[in-house]
């Protein structure tokens, strides 16, 4: 099973691949090798403004497999992205060792601030790389495969299932404003120095984090692309059109569920911790109900059930956020309602939909069908 | 009280608690009985009691036509096979060891229970062919299905399907543009492919032209022996070209059983047809 196996017959990914391609090469060389004045050099605010949409339209492509493949409306993605971010700034923390304010080698400036005298239980381990990664996966991986098998067994769906994801968001979020929970309350954890020993503040590292970044995003898109294709796929589809049917042909609905949450919880991990280098700073306002929201809006804008629909309404939402609230702060939220809207009333498919909508005006034949992939794969 | 009432239901000494028993061997047995057998049912919805001391016997490799006006309970006693409800009270068996009050509905499907919907239900986002490998028997574990293949086994499966049912032309189609008789027809596809013991059929023919119907009986009548079929329907002539025998329900419990003639000729039957 190759890369072009998998992307077989999905022009729209294939595409954006190309398109997400071209930018990581063209970004950092554009960056590099042009002088400051230069009409087409891109500063390095700029890739790091980057690094940080691919990494939300990783957390998309995370909330359009369980929304878009699953029918499962998650209000509190943005948990799982936090967990990720907060177990990313955790290690960043340890990185900064006696270079902090009050230059104590073993605790955090906040630690010290608070008199705390020793590192609590859960900050051991976070000073080795590997550990800090693990956690970034393993901690939202947990929590979604325990609030999924809880919720999913006693078979909560639709609209309650969504406000529990918001209520579990929102209670992390006010458990980690406190000082006492021992992640830095409401400032967070910043001030970060380096990353495996490679200064933040260097464009060579940061060029690197928006590399990392691109190739997140391909490998979850390619992955979730995988996924989808897969027999799998076609269950996880055909338990949001016909749940019951799904049980009575003998499938165990609730793993399914659970399976596909608790990888996309992973996905949205993933992209926390890519996240929190590049804006420096990790704190409580993540885990807000607002964001779980806002990433939705960009997987609707985008069109669900697509994958790189999700990708492109993270993107282009998230651009118009920074070019609006910069010229006109006060009428983003207002903007982004219209929007919403709009996109709900008039694109009910979102910007995927439009595509598909012009492609299909060229002279094809939708009546003979296009050959099932199930066919495909019984020849081999 | 009523907590110590609770301990000594869980502390009760001749039971073991259902959490330490072994799992059931989904292996149906059927050399000393009856291939489904339901005693003493009961459910009440707020009240309604829908099912009323059902008792049902099906043989092995029967064909069994139920009827009953509407709100017999016909329905209900099919979502207590297949595990969708729980009954208050009585037992219901599948062969003379699995005991499907158990179960749920997975298990149920896979120990070989498999059921058509009144509405015909099937996956409308996918095509047809994958409707069938959807339905196939087989290993139904989430790991497995991320890296599943048809083997040619089953892809011949899925073929010899679509030539039973008629829809070879439309393989490629997503199930939810099929007329709705083609759907009735897919859907018993997809019964087929899982390969059940005992098929539950609700209303097979609604929405089917005659010429569809005569292939429907057709269909069924060639199903029963290796299969166990029950098949519930309003369309008399549709039970009369296809029973053997015939079970009435009405308001929740067996009202007459036996050939179509004497069931006809029932007169408890032809007061609850014809009215009061």
């Amino acid at each position: 099973m190759t890369i072009a196996d998998i992307l077989k017959g999905d022009r729209g990914g294939k595409t954006m691949l190309l398109v997400l391609l071209i930018v990581t090469i063209a970004v950092p060389v554009l960056n590099q090798t042009l002088p400051a004045g230069h009409p087409w050099h891109i500063p390095t605010y700029m890739v790091t403004l980057l690094g940080k949409y691919l990494t939300y339209a990783l957390l998309a492509v995370a909330v359009d497999l369980v929304w878009g493949y699953l029918g499962i409306l998650s209000l509190g993605h943005g948990a799982f992205f936090a967990l990720g971010g907060y177990a990313m700034g955790m290690y960043l923390m340890r990185q900064i060792g006696d270079r902090g304010v009050y230059g104590n080698a073993e605790l955090p400036d906040f630690m010290v601030f608070l008199n705390w005298t020793e590192l609590p239980w859960f900050w051991y381990g976070f000073d080795m790389f590997w550990f800090a990664m693990l956690m970034v996966m393993l901690v939202p991986g947990l929590l979604a495969f325990i609030f999924g098998w809880l919720a999913f067994r006693s078979r909560v769906t639709g609209v309650y299932l969504s406000i529990m994801t918001q209520a579990l968001t929102y209670a992390l979020l006010l458990a980690f404003f406190r000082n006492e929970m021992g992640f830095g309350g409401n400032n967070g954890l910043t001030d970060f120095k380096d990353i495996l020993g490679f200064s933040l503040q260097a464009d060579a590292t940061r060029i690197g984090l928006f590399v990392a970044s691109a190739v997140a995003l391909a490998a979850g898109y390619i992955a979730c692309r995988y996924i989808v294709n897969s027999k799998l796929g076609r269950i996880t589809v055909a338990i949001r059109d016909a749940e019951s049917r799904t049980r009575f042909v003998g499938y165990r609905v609730e793993h399914y569920k659970v399976w596909i949450f608790t990888f996309s919880a992973v996905l949205a991990g993933i992209a926390g911790a890519l996240y929190v280098p590049q804006v420096g700073i990790i704190n409580p306002g993540e885990f807000s109900p607002i964001n779980s929201i806002e990433l939705v809006i960009w997987v609707a804008i985008g069109g669900r059930a697509t994958l790189y629909g999700a990708i492109l309404g993270a993107i282009l939402v998230n651009y118009g956020k920074t070019v609006f609230t910069g010229l006109m702060p006060d009428s983003w939220l207002f903007m982004l309602g219209a929007l919403f809207v709009l996109v709900t009333l008039y694109l009910p498919q979102g910007i995927a939909g439009l595509f598909r909508h012009f492609k299909r005006k060229q002279p094809t034949d939708p009546a003979d069908g296009n050959p099932a992939p199930v066919t495909e794969g019984g020849a081999a | 009280m009523s907590v110590l009432e609770n301990v000594r239901t869980t502390m009760r000494r001749d039971q073991t608690w259902s959490i330490v028993t072994p799992k059931q061997k989904l292996e149906l047995n059927v050399t000393t009985g009856p291939i489904l057998y339901l005693e003493d049912v009961n459910v009440s919805f707020d009240g309604f009691k829908a099912i009323n001391n059902l008792n049902l016997a099906i043989d092995a490799g029967e064909l069994r036509c139920i009827i009953g006006p509407n709100g017999a309970g016909k329905t209900t006693m099919m979502d207590i096979i297949t595990g969708k409800t729980q009954p208050d009270s009585g037992r219901a068996y599948f062969g003379s060891d699995i005991d499907l009050l158990r179960l749920s509905e997975p298990e149920i499907a896979t120990a070989g229970i498999g059921r058509k919907f009144q509405k015909p239900t099937v996956f409308e986002t996918h095509t047809v062919a994958e409707n069938l490998e959807l339905a196939m028997h087989g290993n139904k574990q989430v790991w497995y299905s991320l890296t599943a293949k048809l083997s040619g086994e089953q892809q011949d499966l899925i073929d010899e399907t679509l030539h039973t049912i008629g829809l070879v032309e439309h393989y490629g189609k997503t199930s939810g543009a099929l007329s709705h008789g083609q759907k009735q027809w897919l859907e018993i596809g997809m019964l087929l492919v899982q390969k059940p013991h005992l098929l539950l059929v609700d209303e097979p023919v609604a929405g089917m032209t005659h010429q569809e119907m005569d292939r429907t009986a057709e269909l069924l009548t060639s199903l029963a022996g290796k299969h166990s079929v029950v098949v519930v329907e309003h369309d008399m002539d549709f039970v009369r070209s296809i029973a053997r025998r015939v079970t009435v329900l009405h308001q929740g419990s067996v009202l007459a059983e036996g050939s179509m003639d004497d069931v006809q000729n029932n007169p408890k039957v032809v007061e609850v047809y014809l009215g009061e």
